[in-house]
């Protein structure tokens, strides 16, 4: 007798693609939130494969911080060009330049807070009803709450101890005028499924997280690359080392690791022998213990 | 390291059920830390968070909360989702508060879980907790159930003990509709039969839990028979090179589909041949649940959303009238004769609610006939008239075609989680 079973890799893309076809389905204007990171182009490549062979049936919005690594938006655009979707940009130096928000200051100063001023404009100027984010449960502990479908009130925020009951695959999409919904496809990934799947798949990444050689510098323990957009101490020396990413955020707050893993094969080795989270190397994070979850409830995705 | 192992592993979804000091956060926390799915980091922050309160080992439990009012009030709020996996198997963790307020989350959490982990301490044995945890797992239809006997250490590692809770369990159980328990004598604090074999409890001939939940059989989780394809989006590229193609995306719900299988869609009843299953990968010989697919027919026939795909000689229940059991989640009481919009499958309509029949004691598992209050946290069993024909199957017979869910029609918030019966 033949056995009906599915991979988990199958039955994640599986779940990830009924996901994606229920926004389709429900909702009026979806977004795809893309930041040019491993996450969002899996989802991306979920998407194309979700509506094979019509086009992908949503906007892409891409939240700039104007902080990105260049090597983020030259993919960013390629990748984009080549799917053949529309993109809006929600840029944050333009609520800074329109007065929206004020920018810290300092040497640790990370535009990762204006981010969420910079969404949500973006979602109301464009009336998106539900904007899909390629957030996992398993990156930090606020996000291990979360919904598939996490419903927003008109503020965009997040109100994590009156979350709506997500029942077997039933997703409830409906709302009241105003509110709208952030949508999470690939919730019950790990870091190790995203990157067997992007091998198993031979999908395309930045060269950033690929090992190669790059001037950085160390603060407090975390290996830094130097750009326009990082000040630096006068302490802190500048050397080549041979690192990549792991996480890919602005240039400002995401740490490298050290790294000779220059394929998708070594990186998995990588990644299974790693005794750090991925997000131990975001500085964003590290802020308080719960960093992430107040982001959220403001209306980070 | 080869790649392939990775590539091919099993996904098994459990849930978790405990109460506030049966150490399901323990337990939870050893599993991770013995399979070796912590990462320093992580345990560096759990470390330091021990030593500020005082404890003398690490506390594992701390691993598991997630929410500031939940590490302020020490306690869980909310179905929080965790992962690890083994060479063997991936899996997700639905872990799920056990305080008697929050039976909504457990039915949640229990709602994709193919398998069911309580925990009974072995100082006091079978609770009204047992009772309602049990009854749940048995309710939602989860396949296997495993009993952890924890809390071993405190008795002494005694095999009586254990004998006694195992047979308690069986006696009450055999009138639930569980079709697969297992009993393990643990101790989550110090990890005995957890990951590791216990060297204290050498009476206990069985496998870890680790063990049971890598090597327990999940391929017949899913109803393999009955064809069900709900119409989830209606795929029309009007394209160059697809100008006149018409896909039927979904997820398969039950039974086998391939090329050639004469089907009938629902409610019109038109029958057609299956002309291809679609993937972006390239056609599929036959397709199962739960894959998501795209289904083409040889004919023309008006189908949407919400429409489903059958086999003609074996088709689900078509009705109106529909008697199933209840979960409540909301504040406000279900209302008897109040109008509640619902999802079922990929279709939506609205309802009615006809009768209460009876309300669900879940600590004593007895029937009561008199109070008929459904409130939040209550189980009762109900007859509803929706306002279009639902094409369903019990929920025994398959999960997915069984299930639905009520919908307040002010606050769109999801009030009732339902079970139909035959």
């Amino acid at each position: 007798m033949q056995a009906y079973n599915l991979s988990h890799l199958s039955e994640l893309e599986s779940e990830a693609i009924y996901v994606l076809r229920e926004v389709a389905a429900q909702f009026e204007n979806p977004v795809l939130l893309f930041s040019g990171g491993k996450d969002s182009i899996t989802c991306a490549h979920l998407a194309r494969k979700a509506f094979w062979p019509a086009k992908i049936p949503f906007t892409f919005m891409h939240v700039d911080t104007g902080h990105n690594f260049p090597e983020t938006i030259e993919f960013r655009d390629y990748y984009l060009n080549k799917l053949g979707v529309n993109l809006i940009v929600a840029s944050v130096q333009e609520c800074i330049d329109q007065g929206l928000v004020t920018e810290e200051k300092g040497f640790n100063a990370s535009r990762n807070a204006l981010q969420t001023v910079a969404l949500l404009k973006g979602v109301e100027d464009n009336k998106f009803d539900a904007a899909i984010g390629g957030a996992r449960r398993d990156e930090e502990k606020a996000r291990a709450k979360e919904r598939f479908f996490s419903h927003r009130d008109d503020f965009g925020q997040w109100d994590p101890k009156n979350q709506r009951p997500e029942l077997w695959n039933i997703f409830n999409g409906k709302k009241n005028l105003g509110e709208s919904f952030r949508i999470f496809p690939i919730s019950n990934w790990t870091e190790m499924d995203i990157w067997q799947y992007i091998l198993k798949e031979n999908i395309e990444l930045p060269s950033l997280y690929f090992s190669h050689e790059r001037e950085c510098f160390i603060r407090d323990g975390v290996v830094m690359s130097i750009g326009e957009h990082v000040p630096q101490r006068p302490e802190e020396t500048t050397e080549k080392m041979t690192i990549r990413f792991r996480t890919i955020g602005d240039m400002t707050c995401t740490g490298a690791v050290y790294s000779d893993a220059d394929s998708l094969e070594k990186i998995i080795e990588e990644v299974a022998s790693t005794r750090v989270t991925e997000r131990g190397t975001r500085s964003d994070d590290k802020r308080s213990e719960a960093a992430m979850e107040d982001r959220k409830k403001q209306g980070y995705f | 390291m080869s790649k392939d192992p990775y590539l091919d592993m099993e996904l098994l979804r459990f849930s978790t059920a405990g109460s506030v000091d049966d150490g399901k956060s323990t337990l939870i926390g050893r599993m991770l830390y013995d399979s070796k799915s912590i990462f320093e980091d992580q345990y560096e922050a759990i470390e330091k968070t021990s030593k500020k309160k005082g404890d003398e080992q690490v506390n594992l439990a701390l691993l598991t909360d997630g929410l500031r009012a939940e590490r302020e009030q020490g306690i869980t709020i909310d179905v929080a989702y965790r992962y690890f996996a083994t060479p063997k198997r991936k899996f997700i963790i639905a872990d799920t508060p056990g305080h008697i307020q929050y039976t909504r989350n457990m039915v949640t959490g229990a709602s994709t879980s193919n398998l069911s982990i309580i925990l009974v301490d072995a100082r006091k044995g079978i609770i009204e907790q047992t009772y309602r945890h049990t009854f749940i797992s048995s309710l939602l239809g989860i396949p296997h159930v495993v009993f952890c006997i924890n809390k071993m250490d405190l008795v002494d590692y005694d095999e009586k003990v254990f004998q006694q809770i195992k047979k308690d369990i069986e006696a009450f159980s055999s009138k639930l509709n569980v079709k697969d328990i297992h009993f393990i004598p643990i101790s989550a604090l110090n990890g005995d039969n957890v990951v590791n074999k216990s060297t204290k409890m050498d009476w206990y001939q069985g496998g870890t839990l680790l063990y049971l939940l890598e090597n327990i059989h999940i391929g017949s989780d899913h109803n393999h028979i009955d064809c069900r394809f709900p119409v989830q989006y209606v795929i029309r590229p009007q394209s160059a090179e697809f100008p006149d193609y018409r896909g039927y995306a979904g997820r398969i719900a039950g039974g086998v589909f391939k090329p050639g299988d004469e089907v009938a869609a629902l409610p019109s009843g038109f029958t057609s041949k299956i002309k291809s299953i679609d993937t972006a990968d390239g056609e599929l010989k036959e397709a199962f649940a739960p894959q998501s697919v795209t289904i083409t027919l040889e004919d023309e026939i008006d189908i949407s959303r919400g429409d489903m795909l059958v086999r003609v000689n074996n088709q689900p229940k078509i009705n109106q009238d529909i008697d199933m059991m209840v979960c409540w989640m909301s504040d406000k009481p279900l209302i008897k004769g109040g109008k509640y919009a619902l999802i079922h499958t990929t279709n939506e309509a609205r309802c009615i609610i006809k009768d209460v029949k009876y309300k669900v004691n879940i600590n004593t598992l007895h029937r009561e006939e008199e109070d008929k209050n459904i409130g939040m946290n209550d189980i009762g069993r109900i007859s509803i008239r929706t306002t279009k024909p639902l094409f369903f199957d019990s929920y025994q017979k398959n999960r997915n075609t069984g299930s639905l869910i009520l919908i307040d029609e002010g606050t769109f918030e999801t009030v009732g989680a339902c079970m139909i019966i035959d």
